[in-house]
C-alpha cells in the first residue's frame, strides 16, 4: 500500500492546467489523430491537410517517408514499403509464413518475432508503429502548439498481450506518454456521447480495412461494462479487395501477378468497391504490367463476392451476443466504425440482425479518433468533474501449460481488468530450485493451439524435498491489458525471480535498445531523455503527495508529517538538478515514507466512497 | 480478506445483489487507475492492485457458490483446489444418471422438450441444496459450517452440469 492521489468529486487535486492530450486511432490502412479544443472533439488534419494519414512507412536508403506520398510508393517500391503493418503487430516469424503470399517485402526472423529486411536496414513492427505515431504526435503538437502530455491509443477489443505490448512499446519508441490503450469499439461509443443520459445495451460493428470487431457493451448509471468481446483479426475491407482483386484476375485471366501489378489490381479494386456504394455496376479501366485492362463489375456480383465474408461477422456477432447473454432485440443502440460499413450489403445485414437501424451520423472513419481524443482529455486531467468509469474485460483467456501439453485457465475471457489471480505450484523433485512455467492465451484445450505469450522461469526456490515448496504466482492484468507476473515461495516467504521471455515481444532491454539505437536519439537526447522522465515523475510524485497531505495532514502524527515534508523538500530540490539517478532514489525514499500514510488514506477512502453512496441512495 | 468487509456489507449468505453491484461500482469509480493516468508511476500501479482487489471480491461475492466458499474460508474451511473424493454414494449415482441423460439428449425425438425438462430438473435441485445451504451457514456452528461445505461440494456438481447444458443448447440453436 502507499500513497494514492484521490481527488474529491469536483475538486481537482493541483491547481487547474490545461494539459495537452490527444486521441490516436493506428489503425491497419490509415490512422487519425483528433484532440479536444473548446470542448469540442476534431480530427486534426496534417500539413497537406489530410485528416487520414495512410498506415503506410517507405524505407528509402535515404530518409523516411510515412503516408499519403509513401502509398504511391507501394506500387513502385513495394519491398521497402511497408502496408498494413498493424497485422503483423506482436507477431511471430513462423505465424506471418502463412501470410506471405500476400507481403510483398522480405520477411526475417528477429529472436522468434518477424522483422523485415528494407533498404534502411532491418525494421520491426514496432518501429514502423513508432514512424507512423511520431508522425501523428507531431501533427497534433503543432497543431496544439506544445508538447503532448499523453495519447490514448485505440487498439482492436480482442488484441492479445503481446499485440497490446508492441502497440505499447511502439509508443514509447516514439517518445510518447500513453495515458491508456483503449478498444477501438469503447471509443467509438464515447463519441456518440453514449455514455451521457442512455441507459442498455450497445452493440459496435467494426468493419474496418484490415479487421473486424464486435463488441457489446452495457452502460448503466455512467458505467461502460464491455460485456462481450468478438471478431476477427484477419478480416476487413482488404479482403473485400482482394475478393474484387481475384474476380480481375479470373476476367483477364491473369493468375500470376508481380508485386507491382498486384498493387495496380488492389488499387483498381477499391475504387470500384467505393463506386458500387452508389451505382449498381461500374464500369473499370487500368493499366497494369504494360497490359490494359477494361470491364466492368455488378454490384450483385461484388455482393456475391463478399457475401461469405459478410456472413462471417454476423456469426461473430451472434457469439458476442451469445457471450454475453443477450439476444439481438436486446441491444438498445448499434454503432458502425470503419470505412468498410459504408458497403450497403454490410449496412443491411447489420439491421436486419440486430433489428434496428445503426447509428451513422459521425464519419465511421473518424469516430474512433474521436472517442480517443474525448477519452485522452479526461485522463489527462483537464476534465475534474468527469463521472465516466470504462469497465474493460480481458478479450481472451489466460492459462498455462499443464502435463501433457493442456493448458489450465487462470483468467477466463471477458474477466472484468484490472484483476490478479493467484495461482500454487510445487515442486516434484528433492532440492529443486527453478521451475518453467508456460504462459498462453485463448480458449483451446492443447496449448499448441492456443497462443504463446510467455515462458517464465522462477529462480532462488529454496531447496526443499519434493513436493514441500509452495510456489504462488500471481497473474496480474491492468486496465491496459497487458499482464506482469511475480511469485513467490510461500513457506519462507522467498521471493522467487522471474525470468519473462515474452514468446512475441521485446523484453524491456530489446525496447531500450531500440530506443537508443534509432536515429532520432543521438546518445545525448537519450540521457537528457531519462533526465526529463525522472522529472516528470518527480512532479507526479509532488504533486500527488501535496495534494494528500492537504486533505488528510489529519491521519498524521507531527513526525511522521515532518518527515514526509522533509523528504519532499529533497525532492523537489534535486529535481532541479540534472542527476538522474539522485532524483529517482529520491521518488523511491518518498514513495517507501509514505506507505503507510497511503494505506491509512485508502481504509479512510473506501469508507467515504460507501458513504458517498448510501447518501446517493437516501 | 474480507469482501464483507470491504463492501460494508454483513457477513451473511443472503445478499441483495443490487446493492452489492452499486457499491462495487462505487468503489471502482475511486479507485479504478484510470483515475491516475496521470498520476506517479506507483499510484498508478496501486490502483492497479486495489481495483483487482475490488474485481475479486465483486466476482467472489456475486456467485453463491464462490460466496459460500469465501464464507467457508474465513471460518477456516478452505474448499478451493481441495483435491478430496466423494463418499455419497447415492448422490454420485444421481449425478451418472443426469449425465447420461445429457449424453443422449441428441439422440431423443424431441430435444428441446428433453433439455426443458433436465434444465427444470437441475434448477429444482440446485434451490434445495442452495436453501439447505443458506440454514447451513447462518447458523454458525462447526458441524453446521462442515455440512455447509458438503453442500458446497455437491452444487459444484450441479453447476457443472448446467454449463454442460448449455454448451449442448448452443450446439442445438446451431
Amino acid at each position: 500500500m502507499a500513497l494514492l492521489q484521490i481527488a474529491e468529486p469536483g475538486q481537482s487535486a493541483a491547481p487547474h492546467q490545461h494539459k495537452l492530450a490527444a486521441g490516436i486511432d493506428l489503425g491497419t490502412t490509415n490512422s487519425l489523430v483528433a484532440t479536444v479544443r473548446s470542448g469540442e472533439a476534431k480530427v486534426l488534419l496534417n500539413q497537406a491537410g489530410e485528416a487520414m494519414v495512410p498506415s503506410v512507412v517507405q524505407y528509402g536508403a535515404k530518409q523516411v517517408v510515412v503516408g499519403s506520398a509513401a502509398v504511391a510508393a507501394a506500387v513502385s517500391d513495394p519491398e521497402n514499403t511497408i502496408v498494413s503493418v498493424k497485422r503483423l503487430m506482436g507477431k511471430g516469424y513462423q505465424e506471418t509464413l502463412a501470410l506471405t503470399e500476400k507481403l510483398p517485402y522480405q520477411l526475417i526472423e528477429q529472436s522468434g518475432l518477424v522483422a523485415i529486411e528494407t533498404a534502411a536496414g532491418v525494421k520491426n513492427p514496432v518501429e514502423v508503429s513508432a514512424e507512423i505515431l511520431a508522425t501523428l504526435a507531431n501533427t497534433a503538437s503543432q497543431t496544439l502548439g506544445g508538447e503532448l502530455n499523453g495519447v490514448v491509443i485505440t487498439v482492436p477489443a480482442y488484441f492479445d498481450d503481446a499485440q497490446r505490448q508492441a502497440t505499447k512499446d511502439a509508443a514509447k519508441l516514439a517518445g510518447l506518454n500513453v495515458l491508456r490503450l483503449l478498444n477501438e469499439p469503447t471509443a467509438a461509443a464515447l463519441a456518440y456521447g453514449l455514455d451521457s443520459g442512455q441507459e442498455g445495451i450497445i452493440a459496435v460493428y467494426d468493419l474496418g480495412g484490415g479487421t473486424f470487431d464486435i463488441s457489446i457493451l452495457r452502460l448503466r448509471r455512467g458505467v461502460f461494462e464491455v460485456l462481450a468481446t468478438g471478431g476477427d483479426s484477419a478480416l476487413g475491407g482488404d479482403d473485400f479487395d482482394q475478393a474484387l482483386v481475384a474476380l480481375l484476375q479470373q476476367q483477364h485471366d491473369q493468375p500470376n501477378l508481380s508485386a507491382s501489378a498486384r498493387r495496380q489490381y488492389q488499387q483498381q479494386a477499391k475504387a470500384i468497391k467505393e463506386r458500387l456504394t452508389s451505382s449498381d455496376s461500374t464500369d473499370y479501366s487500368f493499366s497494369a504490367d504494360g497490359q490494359q485492362l477494361s470491364g466492368s463489375v455488378s454490384r450483385q456480383q461484388f455482393e456475391d463476392l463478399i457475401s461469405p465474408l459478410v456472413k462471417q461477422t454476423i456469426r461473430a456477432c451472434r457469439q458476442s451476443l451469445r457471450d454475453a447473454g443477450l439476444t439481438a432485440d436486446e441491444v438498445l443502440k448499434v454503432v458502425l466504425v470503419g470505412g468498410s460499413t459504408r458497403v450497403p450489403l454490410v449496412r443491411q445485414q447489420v439491421a436486419a440482425f440486430f433489428g434496428s437501424e445503426p447509428l451513422t451520423s459521425i464519419d465511421p472513419d473518424q469516430v474512433v479518433a474521436i472517442g480517443a481524443a474525448i477519452q485522452a482529455n479526461v485522463l489527462v486531467g483537464n476534465k475534474a468533474d468527469n463521472e465516466t468509469l470504462l469497465l474493460d474485460v480481458i478479450p481472451l483467456s489466460l492459462g498455462i501449460e499443464t502435463m501433457g501439453g493442456l493448458t489450465e485457465k487462470i483468467i477466463p475471457r471477458n474477466t472484468v481488468i484490472p484483476v490478479a489471480r493467484a495461482q500454487e505450484f510445487t515442486t516434484f523433485k528433492d532440492g529443486q530450485t527453478a521451475m518453467a512455467i508456460h504462459v498462453v492465451q485463448g480458449e483451446r484445450e492443447l496449448v499448441e493451439d492456443c497462443r504463446s505469450l510467455a515462458r517464465f522461469e522462477l529462480r532462488g526456490i529454496p531447496p526443499m524435498p519434493a513436493g514441500g515448496a509452495h510456489i504462488r504466482v500471481t497473474f496480474q492484468v491492468d486496465a491496459d491489458g497487458l499482464l506482469s507476473v511475480s511469485a513467490m515461495e510461500k513457506s519462507t516467504g522467498v521471493q522467487a525471480s522471474i525470468q519473462v521471455k515474452p514468446s512475441y515481444g521485446l523484453t524491456d532491454d530489446q525496447v531500450a535498445q531500440m530506443i537508443s539505437g534509432s536515429m532520432q536519439y543521438a546518445r545525448q537526447d537519450m540521457q537528457q531523455r531519462l533526465l526529463r522522465e525522472q522529472q516528470v515523475e518527480a512532479e507526479r510524485v509532488l504533486e500527488a503527495v501535496s495534494a494528500a497531505l492537504a486533505t488528510d495532514a489529519a491521519l498524521l502524527n507531527e513526525h511522521e508529517l515532518a518527515t514526509i515534508r522533509d523528504a519532499l523538500r529533497q525532492l523537489a530540490e534535486l529535481k532541479q538538478q540534472g542527476d538522474t539517478a539522485a532524483i529517482k532514489a529520491a521518488i523511491e525514499h518518498t514513495n517507501q515514507l509514505t506507505d503507510d500514510f497511503a494505506a491509512r488514506r485508502m481504509d479512510k477512502s473506501i469508507r467515504l466512497a460507501l458513504q458517498g453512496h448510501k447518501v446517493d441512495e437516501v | 480478506m474480507n469482501y464483507f468487509q470491504l463492501f460494508d456489507l454483513p457477513e451473511q449468505f443472503e445478499l441483495d445483489l443490487a446493492e452489492l453491484g452499486s457499491r462495487y461500482l462505487a468503489l471502482q469509480k475511486r479507485f479504478h487507475p484510470d483515475n491516475y493516468a496521470a498520476g506517479s508511476e506507483r499510484d498508478r500501479l496501486l490502483a492497479v492492485q486495489q481495483t483487482a482487489n475490488i474485481n475479486d471480491a465483486y466476482h467472489s461475492l456475486k456467485h453463491p457458490l464462490l460466496r459460500a466458499e469465501h464464507m467457508l474460508a474465513l471460518r477456516g474451511i478452505k474448499l478451493s483446489n481441495e483435491q478430496r473424493s466423494f463418499t455419497d454414494p447415492a448422490f454420485l449415482m444421481q449425478q451418472m444418471e443426469l449425465r447420461e441423460q445429457l449424453a443422449e439428449l441428441a439422440t431423443v425425438v424431441d430435444p428441446e422438450q428433453a433439455l426443458y425438462d433436465i434444465e427444470q430438473e437441475l434448477q429444482q435441485q440446485r434451490k434445495a441444496l442452495l436453501r439447505a445451504l443458506h440454514q447451513a451457514l447462518a447458523s454458525g456452528t462447526a458441524a453446521q459450517d462442515q455440512l455447509a461445505a458438503e453442500l458446497v461440494r455437491k452444487l459444484k456438481f450441479f453447476y457443472k452440469l448446467q454449463q454442460e447444458l448449455e454448451l449442448i443448447e448452443q450446439q442445438l440453436q446451431d
